[in-house]
Parts: structure tokens; C-alpha cells; sequence
């Protein structure tokens, strides 16, 4: 299921984000931050994908880095939150 | 106010090319237009009449012949300088400011520059010593570009006098556009043109004996940190600065035609607006732009202190689509490429003074600069407090208060806002601490930077190569003044003062004068201690305590909005203009070779979709968009000439 999620992930991100520029390896553990793909209301671009495509509802408190800011954090926070998927 | 072109070396036809360069920025000059030749030397003027307004047409030679002047601004001491001069037995043909400067040259050499108040740029022929002086005021008001083409040195006021010089060719900077999609502007000597100059401010610049040869004549300095300041009584402090601003005001409003005012609502201007009032016997018009969208509008301060100081006000409003049908000519103006849209509206608003039949107009321009107003100075404020204690989950709420207009940032989490701005991973001793988040977050736009572009800039980095050029003495600066500097230096005069400032004014025949670019309130403001202009997260406080009395409570009190305008939005949508889409085609994108262009139209898709998208992506939709018509209007590239 994990795989599933990071690549929907991935593909959100690079066509969202990196506007399908593959040209530099994003790895799951590099940071969106600090790589400068995802600014402030990226997060809440992402966040919205991650409700839409999911069917889960982000509480305030879940918008942290800790379980956003590569795609490996965001692949295991939505894995967390979609039991019924698994 | 005016422009000038000129040529030193062995030319044919010179006349003829100096017409044709003129004629190139007739806008700078509609009054009148005056040519000199002599042997290997050309000067061309446009005027602007300003000041002595029947007999100072240029260029101008002084009572031997042997010294000739082309110059554009405007010296403000003047009359006092020339009473000087008389004082010392000089002899005056004219009341104008240029004859002066031909007096103070005669008699002081180079040095004339440091006692020249104002805002000016210029060439003085010298015959006697045949050399050709060429110098710009000290925070870079007004514009002064040159190249080299076959042995002859050649200089304007605006790129596109020098594109009129036979061999001399436009063709894009890789390196200007990596800072311009970093930094916001290129670094002077560097222009958008890869071979075209421009002299930086406070500089001189003396052509001899088939030499160049540049050096500055005034710099920007601050106090030591640890050093005692001077200044150790606030109010006494507040009293000079009101008496520098006013006196800065008061020779800024001498002209032989009436002077206007920009209100913007904010502060600044609201302070140049009162202080000009009572020195405007006839009445003072001033002139604002209002917003359809109320992020961007402030027209209700406008009117308030219009109501309040009794002007004369005019608006223009900015509607949807009108910044989208100016732009390619604004783009024209800038001769570079821009990452935000806001000289736009200004072009606008340059266009009512016009109508209304003025030439000059004071504006607020300068005092975030000097008294610290940008809400980067605040931004670096916080992030040092932050990095004092990383992980902190309460001192990251600061960044929401610093920015009550960024809905995106509202709803973010202490740890993402700590995140955004770097505040625990950049390292505070970085000279560029202050700055980082900005060009980080810019620099991400060269994502859309094409292989070829990529390519040909290999390694390098804007953010290095503005390092390399601080002084020594930065680093003993307080942080604060380490960030003035670099908005000072840097910003000011290659972004704020041309692209939004002398380009948009000049476009159509208006000159800005800014009191709080005065140098002597420059000098003032940079020896005052940081806590007397950034109190606490209170931007401009001396400047507040210096002017409360002049401003109604509402206004003194605002804390600043910046001068924002709607950016992507502004192409998308319906009725979006015909040459966006043109421009940013996959094949016109293709042809210029600067950008990805499968990249690009997702960009561009992205922005008609959600038309409220991101800082990155508005400002690499602007960049793009403005690179590709800078190349169509001056190189002439773009998907038809490729197909050709």
C-alpha cells in the first residue's frame, strides 16, 4: 500500500511542484523545504491533495514537517491515517 | 530631469548616430533636444525643462569652450552653491543647476561631486585634459549605462540609445538573469545586456588616453556595533531627523514648474505629502493608484489624507487586465527582466501626473530603506531570536504577525514557520543571514531554467558573488544595518529606484524626487542606533516620533503594507491579454531557449487553475513572462523568428 501512496505522492509533487521536471532525483527522504519545492501555500496545496485523494480530513495539528516534508513522511502519515485502505 | 547619450573616440557620421541614440529616449526629453560634436567626441541631450527653463539647454559649455556638460537630474543645493561661487568671483550665464557643476569642476576637479546634493547623472567633456568624466549620484537615482564597440567608448541614460550604435548587439546576460531570478535585479556593473554596463551609484568614471578607469566618490557606512553611538537622546535625535527631512524636502521642491506628490497611503509618503503642503504656496496636487482587489488597495488612507492635507487628489485605478495591457511596454521601460509586476501600476500612475500637466512629483521612496520599514528587517529579527533557542514552539508565532497579509502563512504551524524562514538552520554569522529565506525562496524559480541555461551557468552562484562585494567593514555591523546595506546597496538602485522608480517615471516625462534618499538624511539615519528605527517589531519608530504631529493618528500609526500588486493573476483568466499566450507557447518558449518550455505550460496551467498560487510560482511566472517579451522587444526572438 506504501508504494501506492508514495507514488501518487511523488506524482503530485513533481507535476504540482516541480511542474514534471524530473531532471534533478528527488528522494523520499530530501527535505521539500530546504529544496525550495513546496513554499507556504504549497503545504496547503498538499494538504488538500492529501484530503481529496484520500478521504481523510488533516487536523491542524497533523501540519507539521515531522509528517510532510519529504515523501517518505508524507507517504507513512497518510499510511497512518487510511487503515481501512490497507 | 532629462537623458543623454554621448561617444568618446574616433567616430564618422557622429552626428547623425547621436540624433538617432537621442531620439532613442525622447521620452526622458520631450522639451528639447541639443547635440555636441567636436573632434572623437559626441554628447546628445534630451530635455526635460526644470529648471532655468529659457537658458538651459544642453549640452552645455562653459565661457572658454573648453569644458561641455550632458546632464540628467537634478542638483538640488544649487542656489546655495552658487552663491558660492559668486562669493568666490564666479560669473553665471544661466540660473540653471548644469552651469553650476561646470563652475564646481572648473574649480575643484573631480572632487566637485562631494558637495553636489542630488540626483543626477552626467557626462563632462573636458578638453583641456581631453577626458571624458562621467559620474552618478551616491544611491543610484538616476541611470548612467556604457559599452565598448570598436575602439569607441560610448554611454546613455537608457540601454536603448546604446542599441542604436552600430555592432552593438542585445543579447541576454545568463548570469544577470540567475540574479534577477535570485536577487530580484542584476549586480551593477552587470545589466540584462551581455554587453552593456552600467556605472554603479556613487561612482565616477574617467575615460583618458584610451582608458577606463571607475572608482566610488561616496559609500554607505555604518557604526561598528560594539562602537558608542552619538546618539543617546531619542527625542533630541527625532528633532534633527525632522529638521534634515525638512530641509531635504524644502530644496526638493525648487523648480521653475509646480511640484506634485505621490500618496500612497503609507507612511512616507504621507510624511513627503505634509512637509511639500506647506511649502506649495498654489496648492499641492497628489496622485495615487487604487486597486479593485482590497489586498492591494489603500485607497481609503489616500483619501484620508488627502481630506486631511487639503491636496488636490487624482487616482488611477488599476483594473483587471490593465496591468496585463501595459506590461509589455513597462517591460520596454525596465530594459530587464522582473519578477513581480509592481512598476506596472506606477507606470500607470506616471502617466495621470502627466495628464494633469505636471513633470515632478515627490514621492515616500527610500524611508524603508533608511529607518528600516521592510518587513525584512523584522523577518531577521525574529529568525535570530528563534535561532537562540531551536525548536522553540511559541517564539515561531512572531512570522504571523510579521506578515497579516499572507493568508497561507496564518494557518501554518510554529514548526513550518520556523521551517519557512530557516530560522534554526541558517547560520546567523551567514552575511547574507538576513536574506537568505528571500533568495532561497526566489532562486527556486530556476527550476523552469532550460538544460542550455542550466548549462551555461554551470556552478555559480548570485548569492556568492553578492558576498564577494561587501565591504570589510560589514561584518562589524549590527545585524540590522547589515540588512540596510543590502537593501541600501543593492535592491534600492537595481530595482526599486529603476525598474519601479526613474524607468516607470521617465517613461512618461515625470521626475521622482525622494527626500528620504537625501544623503545627509542617509548619513543621519545609518549612524542612529538600531533600536531608535526598529523598535521591538515597531518599524521607522524615530520616524513616527519625528512626524506624528504631522499626520493624522490613523496613518502614523499604520504599520506599513507593502506596495504590492496582483502578479499572475493578472494574465489568466478571462479576457487574459493575446501575447501571454503567445509568449508563453511551447514553441515560443522553445525558440527564446532560456526555459523548459513542458515546464513552463504547466506553470502556466497551474496559474489559470488557481490564479491565488505561491510567491515561487507568481514570481517565475512574472520572470518568465517578462524575460520572453524582453527578448522579443530588444533581440527580437521569439516563435516567428525561429521559424523564419
Amino acid at each position: 500500500m506504501t508504494d501506492t501512496i508514495r507514488d501518487a505522492v511523488k506524482g503530485f509533487v513533481v507535476e504540482n511542484f516541480l511542474f514534471g521536471d524530473t531532471s534533478q532525483a528527488l528522494a523520499d527522504t530530501d527535505s521539500l523545504i530546504e529544496n525550495g519545492i513546496i513554499d507556504s501555500t504549497g503545504i496547503l496545496e498538499l494538504v488538500a491533495f492529501i484530503e481529496d485523494r484520500y478521504g481523510i480530513a488533516v487536523a491542524d495539528a497533523d501540519i507539521v514537517p515531522a509528517n510532510l516534508d519529504s515523501l517518505a513522511r508524507i507517504t507513512a502519515f497518510v499510511a497512518s491515517k487510511t487503515p481501512a485502505t490497507a | 530631469m532629462c537623458g543623454f547619450v554621448g561617444y568618446f573616440g574616433t567616430a564618422r557620421d557622429g552626428r547623425t548616430l547621436l540624433e538617432r541614440m537621442t531620439a532613442a529616449i525622447a521620452h526622458r526629453g520631450p522639451d528639447e533636444q541639443g547635440v555636441f560634436t567636436a573632434p572623437e567626441v559626441g554628447l546628445g541631450h534630451a530635455r526635460l525643462s526644470i529648471v532655468g527653463l529659457g537658458d538651459g539647454q544642453q549640452p552645455m559649455s562653459d565661457a572658454t569652450g573648453e569644458l561641455t556638460i550632458a546632464f540628467n537630474g537634478e542638483i538640488f543645493n544649487y542656489v546655495e552653491l552658487r552663491e558660492q561661487l559668486r562669493a568666490r568671483g564666479r560669473r553665471f550665464r544661466t540660473g540653471s543647476d548644469t552651469e553650476v557643476i561646470l563652475h564646481l569642476y572648473d574649480e575643484m576637479g573631480d572632487d566637485c561631486l562631494s558637495v553636489l546634493n542630488g540626483d543626477f547623472a552626467f557626462a563632462l567633456w573636458d578638453a583641456r585634459r581631453r577626458r571624458m568624466l562621467l559620474a552618478r549620484d551616491r544611491m543610484g537615482v538616476r541611470p548612467l549605462f556604457y559599452t565598448q564597440r570598436d575602439g569607441r567608448f560610448y554611454f546613455a541614460s537608457e540601454v536603448k540609445a546604446l542599441l542604436q550604435v552600430p555592432g552593438v548587439t542585445a543579447e541576454i546576460d545568463p548570469v544577470a538573469l540567475d540574479q534577477i531570478f535570485t536577487l530580484w535585479a542584476p549586480i551593477a556593473p552587470r545589466t540584462a545586456f551581455r554587453d552593456i554596463s552600467e556605472l554603479e551609484p556613487a561612482s565616477l568614471m574617467i575615460v583618458q588616453d584610451g582608458s577606463v578607469s571607475t572608482r566610488p566618490y561616496w559609500s554607505l557606512d555604518y557604526p561598528d556595533r560594539d562602537a558608542p553611538s552619538r546618539h543617546t537622546d531619542e527625542r533630541e535625535a527625532a528633532e534633527e531627523l525632522r529638521a534634515l527631512l525638512t530641509e531635504a524636502t524644502r530644496i526638493r521642491m525648487r523648480a521653475d514648474v509646480p511640484v506634485g506628490a505621490y500618496l500612497s497611503g503609507g507612511l512616507d509618503s504621507s510624511i513627503t505629502s505634509a512637509l511639500a503642503v506647506g511649502m506649495a504656496p498654489a496648492g499641492l496636487k497628489t496622485f495615487s493608484v487604487t486597486f479593485d482587489s482590497a489586498e492591494h488597495d489603500e485607497s481609503a488612507f489616500q483619501l484620508e489624507m488627502a481630506r486631511a492635507l487639503g491636496t488636490e487628489h487624482r487616482a488611477v485605478a488599476c483594473r483587471e487586465g490593465d496591468i496585463a495591457a501595459v506590461f509589455p511596454d513597462v517591460i520596454r521601460f525596465t530594459e530587464r527582466p522582473i519578477i513581480r509586476t509592481a512598476p506596472a501600476p506606477l507606470f500607470k500612475l506616471s502617466g495621470l501626473v502627466r495628464e494633469a500637466g505636471l513633470k515632478v512629483v515627490l514621492t515616500g521612496e527610500g524611508a524603508d530603506e533608511v529607518f528600516a520599514g521592510y518587513d525584512i528587517f523584522k523577518e531577521n529579527r525574529v529568525r535570530r531570536f528563534c535561532a537562540r533557542q531551536p525548536g522553540s514552539r511559541i517564539r515561531p508565532h512572531l512570522f504571523r504577525k510579521l506578515y497579516p497579509y499572507l493568508p497561507g502563512l496564518q494557518q501554518q504551524s510554529a514548526e513550518y514557520l520556523a521551517s519557512f524562514f530557516g530560522a534554526n538552520g541558517h547560520a546567523t554569522d551567514d552575511p547574507l543571514y538576513s536574506h537568505r529565506p528571500r533568495f532561497d525562496g526566489t532562486a527556486a524559480t530556476k527550476l523552469f531554467f532550460s538544460g542550455d541555461l542550466r548549462g551555461k551557468l554551470a556552478n555559480y552562484d548570485a548569492a556568492e558573488e553578492l558576498a564577494s562585494r561587501l565591504p570589510a567593514a560589514f561584518a562589524r555591523w549590527h545585524p540590522l544595518h547589515q540588512a540596510q546595506y543590502l537593501e541600501a546597496r543593492f535592491l534600492l538602485p537595481g530595482y526599486i529606484l529603476s525598474s519601479q522608480g526613474d524607468r516607470m517615471a521617465m517613461a512618461h516625462g515625470i521626475e521622482g524626487r525622494f527626500p528620504f534618499l537625501d544623503h545627509q538624511l542617509v548619513e543621519f539615519a545609518a549612524s542612529l542606533p538600531p533600536e531608535m528605527k526598529l523598535k521591538g517589531l515597531v518599524e521607522k519608530h524615530i520616524l513616527r516620533e519625528a512626524t506624528g504631529d504631522m499626520l493624522p493618528p490613523v496613518i502614523g500609526k499604520r504599520t506599513k503594507q507593502p506596495y504590492r500588486a496582483p502578479d499572475s493573476a493578472s494574465f489568466v483568466g478571462a479576457g487574459a491579454a493575446d501575447y501571454v499566450e503567445a509568449a508563453l507557447s511551447e514553441a515560443a518558449v522553445g525558440a527564446t531557449g532560456l526555459f523548459n518550455p513542458k515546464a513552463v505550460a504547466k506553470l502556466h496551467e497551474k496559474c489559470r487553475a488557481r490564479p491565488a498560487t505561491g510567491f515561487r510560482d507568481n514570481a517565475a511566472f512574472v520572470g518568465i513572462l517578462s524575460t520572453q517579451l524582453w527578448l522579443k522587444t530588444f533581440t527580437g526572438i521569439d516563435s516567428r523568428s525561429q521559424a523564419a
